[in-house]
């Protein structure tokens, strides 16, 4: 269920005249230096898009926190774009993790001639907005976005720095079964693109691995209440319980788990891999497992200085996504840089065709736009903090 | 790493799956009972207004997160003094009882009071207006995150047969429980009450008696939001987790409670509330089995919903609305 809240012409209201203001005060920044010295810079203006109010607020003020770190970076080091000195611009914009909103977002974006999109956070936004940036001619780099469909809809337009839930679904599963020893697997989503395209991916390669699944139960992407879903789960028995979906949920879910008494840990995907879930679950968090595309921070090369740099300018924490968004941002950029050109047309085939060492791997594209031989870390909750248990596959920067 | 695997040999013996049976019953049915009491306390202040001054407020559930969220900020505040935790929870809930209501005399003051003669369109249409300013306020206040309610409650649980019950739940019916109680005994035994029922029946003939109809209905309002307040911070307690946004479902599920136990009456808001809480964990728990996994447990609010629809199409005064004369 989705309710409609009656906030929401409010909401969109202050929302629309917040984005109206914020795109004159643009117009007037760009304007003055624009005009001191326009033969020598070119003006890249890249819109990034993730939810910046409701419960995964957290998540996607993390995602533009490291596209702005990119993007302070970039027009520091003054790149060369075409002999011109570029200097790169962020509008950012929410989708409320709303499949509605991302599409009037990504419309505002395509209406905007943004040069490039980061974003979106959230697979179900990604999705619908996509096809808009590709009728616009504009490249999409998302850096969470992990629902397979993303970029299997032919859309030449479509990257992503992330491995998907193919690759992740079946990894998980194949953990569960193998490392973890789960026979009888009970198994949970939130109706979302990305929740349940992940605990489907799960489904099949942890029944591929030889476990039964016990029961999949629902829930949505707004509950808080999950008693009687665990309840049900409880009279199942199972060794296991996945959720396919969000810290906001898995935190308190992993709390109630524990109320009621179930002795079996959760694993969860990339969505509840946050310092978020600690919070929220208390003293329920230990045990549970989870998994996250990519290396561990402190395994990329330049991790902990990105950690230290991102903690100095905006004073909080690495959520989760911001090195896959700050990669997203500098591949763009390298990109064009190669091209020479800041026309989708001509720096197109040079991202499609990029070898990058970024903070996060060795980014290459395959020809559907996903990254070459994602890596995918496990994780297992102690202490308040995920503590890495192991890496598989992936190619750390060259 | 390897997990231990509980019950690796799988016995088939009936007698103990009839016994799992009942033990997952009576869990949900525990599940339901928390999850109505809170509903119920929600649903007091909505069928008490409605009572006297026939006007749903739909302002309510936003009273609820303002309950939740000013207490999780006054023990936000008291943690670091390094009193027991029980005590801590406590102080955070009389802090936010007398803060909500204020909120709840100022909206029936500004924004339901100089409506009291105007169609009743009128005031609805405020209802909602509210509802949104609040929830806004809120949100400027407190932001978008959600915010967690810090672990200072003993949440053991413990076990009856094979179902699980913690401290704070057991706290939650107990209380919820104590506070109807005490509505009962102040409507229907006390000078106060005598007044509220009086109003209720009929607002002119009341004043005529010497009521004073106004701070009458004050007083519900302050009543019930104090309620939402204790409602506020149990849902934060139980959940850990409190948002500007949760009032809005919570008051309408809780506003669905009061219309199904019969819109008015004090007893059907109770009813409608711990059954809500009680159809909704049985139909999670349920509904796949029962129709062989076509509709999820996702479908419980639907489930819910339809219940009262149903309901409605029977007993269009819900369950207990025809006792008109325990109005209050």
């Amino acid at each position: 269920m989705n309710p409609i809240t009656p906030s929401r012409p409010l909401t969109a209201l202050v929302a629309l005249s917040a984005c109206l203001l914020a795109a004159c005060g643009q117009k007037d920044d760009t304007a003055a230096p624009a005009a001191a010295d326009a033969a020598a810079t070119v003006t890249i203006r890249l819109g990034h898009v993730a939810p910046l109010t409701g419960p995964q607020a957290h998540l996607g003020k993390d995602n533009e926190n490291g596209a702005r770190l990119a993007i302070d970076d970039l027009n520091a080091e003054k790149l060369l774009i075409g002999g011109k000195v570029a200097k790169f611009e962020l509008l950012g914009e929410d989708d409320q993790a709303d499949p509605r909103q991302g599409t009037t977002v990504a419309q505002k974006l395509a209406d905007a001639h943004v040069n490039a999109v980061i974003g979106h956070l959230n697979s179900g936004t990604t999705i619908p907005a996509s096809r808009i940036y590709h009728d616009a001619g504009i490249v999409q780099v998302s850096p969470s976005a992990t629902n397979p469909t993303y970029t299997r809809q032919g859309y030449k337009t479509a990257f992503r720095v992330f491995a998907d839930d193919v690759q992740q679904g079946s990894v998980l599963g194949a953990f569960a079964v193998t490392k973890l020893g789960a026979k009888k697997i009970a198994i949970i989503d939130d109706r979302t693109a990305y929740g349940q395209g992940l605990a489907d991916e799960f489904d099949k390669a942890a029944k591929a691995a030889g476990a039964t699944i016990v029961t999949r139960e629902y829930t949505t992407d707004k509950e808080t209440d999950f008693a009687a879903i665990l309840t049900k789960v409880k009279s199942t028995r199972p060794d296991l319980v996945f959720y396919g979906g969000m810290d906001t949920q898995a935190g308190p879910m992993a709390r109630q788990l524990r109320t009621l008494n179930i002795g079996a840990p959760m694993l969860f995907g990339d969505g509840a891999c946050t310092v978020e879930f600690h919070k929220l679950a208390g003293d329920g968090a230990d045990g549970h497992y989870c998994s996250l595309p990519g290396v561990p921070l402190e395994q990329m090369a330049g991790g902990s200085a990105f950690r230290d740099r991102y903690k100095a300018k905006f004073n909080t924490d690495i959520q989760l996504y911001a090195p896959y968004a700050y990669d997203a941002v500098r591949v763009v950029a390298e990109a064009m840089k190669q091209a020479g050109s800041v026309d989708t047309a001509k720096f197109l085939p040079a991202l499609a065709a990029l070898n990058y060492p970024g903070l996060t791997a060795q980014i290459q594209f395959d020809e559907k736009g996903d990254i070459k031989d994602g890596a995918i870390t496990l994780y297992q909750a102690k202490g308040g903090t995920w503590s890495a248990l192991e890496t598989m596959g992936g190619k750390a920067p060259n | 790493m390897r997990l231990p695997s509980p019950g690796a040999a799988r016995r088939h013996c009936t007698a103990q799956d009839t016994r799992r049976f009942v033990d997952i019953l009576i869990q949900q049915i525990i599940n339901g009972l928390v999850l109505g009491s809170i509903y119920a306390l929600v649903a007091l202040g909505y069928t008490m207004v409605y009572g006297i001054l026939g006007l749903i407020n739909f302002a309510h559930g936003e009273v609820v997160m303002i309950g939740a969220l000013s207490a999780l900020t006054a023990i936000g505040l008291l943690v670091p003094s390094g009193l027991p935790g029980p005590v801590v929870v406590l102080a955070g809930l009389l802090i936010a009882i007398p803060v909500c209501m204020a909120v709840g005399f100022t909206i029936e003051r500004i924004a339901y009071r100089p409506l009291r003669n105007a169609p009743r369109l009128a005031p609805l249409i405020t209802a909602i207006g509210v509802s949104i300013v609040l929830q806004q306020l809120a949100m400027m206040g407190w932001g978008r995150n959600y915010h967690t309610f810090p672990a200072l409650l003993p949440v053991t649980a413990h076990k009856i047969g094979g179902a699980a019950i913690t401290d704070l739940q057991i706290i939650i019916v107990l209380t919820a429980a104590l506070l109807m109680a005490a509505l009962v005994w102040l409507v229907t035994r006390t000078r106060l009450g005598r007044a509220m029922r009086a109003s209720a029946e009929n607002p002119a003939v009341a004043r005529l008696m010497g009521v004073d109809v106004d701070r009458v209905i004050s007083f519900t309002f302050v009543l019930g939001s104090g309620l939402a307040a204790v409602a506020g911070v149990m849902v934060a307690a139980n959940y850990s987790i409190a948002h500007y946004a949760m009032g809005f479902m919570l008051g309408l599920k809780a506003f669905t409670a009061a219309v199904l136990g019969g819109i008015g009456n004090l007893g059907g808001a109770m009813l409608g509330g711990l059954l809500l809480g009680i159809i909704e964990s049985l139909a999670a728990g349920y509904i796949g089995d029962l129709t062989g996994g076509f509709l999820g447990s996702h479908y419980k609010d639907v489930f819910a919903f339809f219940v009262l629809i149903l309901v409605l199409v029977f007993r269009p005064s819900g369950l207990m609305g025809e006792k008109v004369a325990e109005r209050a």
